[in-house]
């Protein structure tokens, strides 16, 4: 499977995406989110205090996945070059941020990844810092063969994505064998002691829906995910974070496709809970393009929409008090994040 | 086409209370109640009354408890034992009243 970009689809334009998700439907308008923040005295939404830095390493991935809203795969080229990771550096070097969060695609396929997160343990040997590791790129090449060494050696906590714990809902979603090669690569960061109790290494996993509904409530999911991945594989893991599918990118192509959109989206809008949206991720988050750029959350990084202090928009101009006073750009694809128990990339939010 | 079905009239469940408030008021503070936490998890009760919607065969309350078992992290497979065993029972039902036709053989045969 390819791309949107690489398809040339509409939905790879983010003006194209931003249009539909601004669209009036039946019974909803276009700025339909704002006055739900309104309604809840959060609007202007704005940051409580930048505590987590999340980087995207680049867009490019061994794997394609039907829901992807980074629209990631083999065939997307755009990765961060050392020279941002350097100016990434300097803003973890000189602000208090506690949390390092690497994403992608898949963040290990960039060449510089590795320096970069030496780099980081150079200047702080106690921040927090993640890699969201799809488990597959462990296994895809023997070059990657020794991530789950190098992943302890670093002291880095592991976030992987697993839809669930059968192939066939898992592959279903993120391609032909990677459930398989998912339980290998879990297995391998067990054997260094990652999820293993009294080890201090964390592996979390990542749930999210395959299809056009809402997540199960954490908790008990994270039991069943718990008994089910022992049982059947004798895997251990730290927690579960549950977390809504957003309507964009190919997640969105999919409602459109599947004529779920409407319904989706209706689900989201009467699951708004003001307690998740006070909770909402872009209050202490600042995401980083491959290229540099800033954005308030992941998502409106997929979307092009940079952080609205306009002298600080890209990581070189990092300007923390500009940053901190800033109004976060919403739309209604964040229904997504303030539906039901509400979702972030650690999990829910209310 | 026109049906007796439609699927958007499910949306519409929450509006009896139209023509009656109070017994609707009623009937849904118990549903709510019934499906909550309790000795049995939400998620064991929606599988029941995903089997119970198929039993009865209620294309609303299918379309609704479907949806409902996927968003408490249940899987085909279990959703589909679930709707096994309302044929089970069903199919029980039938054939445990043989033993009464049976019954009526041996009484009226030599």
């Amino acid at each position: 499977m390819k791309s949107l970009k690489a398809q040339h689809h509409r939905l790879s334009s983010s003006e194209e995406e931003i249009q539909i998700l601004e669209s009036d439907m039946p019974g909803f308008s276009g700025d339909r989110f704002a006055s739900e923040l309104e309604n809840s005295n959060l609007f202007p939404l704005k940051p409580t205090q930048i505590e987590v830095l999340q980087i995207n390493l680049g867009k490019m991935c061994n794997q394609v996945c039907k829901h992807c809203h980074v629209d990631a795969g083999p065939d997307r080229k755009e990765i961060m070059t050392r020279e941002t990771m350097k100016e990434c550096l300097e803003v973890i070097r000189n602000h208090e941020i506690n949390t390092i969060d690497l994403t992608g695609g898949a963040p290990e396929m960039n060449p510089d990844f590795r320096w970069f997160v030496e780099q980081v343990r150079a200047i702080d040997s106690e921040i927090t810092l993640i890699v969201r590791c799809n488990l597959t790129i462990i296994l895809a090449n023997p070059k990657y063969h020794d991530l789950p060494e190098f992943f302890k050696n670093n002291k880095i906590e592991v976030a992987s994505s697993l839809p669930y714990f059968t192939a066939m809902k898992t592959d279903s979603q993120r391609g032909d064998g990677v459930f398989d090669k998912s339980i290998k690569a879990l297995k391998l960061l067990n054997v260094q002691g990652y999820g293993v109790e009294g080890s201090g290494l964390i592996l979390n996993l990542v749930y999210n829906p395959s299809g056009a509904f809402m997540p199960a409530a954490q908790s008990g999911l994270e039991a069943e995910f718990k008994k089910r991945l022992s049982d059947n594989f004798g895997i251990t893991f730290n927690s579960l974070f549950t977390i809504t599918n957003l309507p964009i990118s190919r997640f969105l192509e999919y409602l459109l496709r599947s004529n779920n959109y409407e319904a989706y989206m209706e689900k989201l809008i009467e699951s708004y809970n003001p307690v998740a949206a006070a909770g909402v991720m872009c209050r202490n988050t600042i995401s980083v393009g491959w290229d540099g750029y800033l954005y308030d959350c992941d998502f409106n990084q997929m979307l092009e929409l940079k952080v609205s202090s306009e002298d600080s928009q890209h990581i070189r101009d990092w300007n923390q008090q500009s940053l901190t006073s800033r109004e976060i750009i919403v739309k209604n694809h964040c229904f997504g994040c303030t539906a039901g128990a509400g979702s972030s990339c650690g999990g829910t939010t209310a | 086409m026109k049906t007796y079905y439609n699927p958007e009239d499910l949306k519409k469940f929450g509006k009896i209370g139209e023509f009656q408030k109070p017994l609707a008021d009623k009937f849904f503070d118990y549903y709510g109640e019934v499906f909550a936490e309790g000795a049995l998890t939400a998620r064991e009760k929606s599988l029941i009354a995903l089997a119970v919607a198929h039993a009865i065969q209620c294309p609303y309350c299918i379309d609704a408890y479907t949806t409902d078992t996927m968003e408490k992290g249940c899987d085909e497979e279990q959703m589909m034992e679930a709707v096994h065993v309302a044929a089970a029972i069903r199919g029980g039902a039938s054939l445990v009243h043989a033993t009464q036709m049976m019954n009526k053989v041996k009484e009226i045969s030599m």
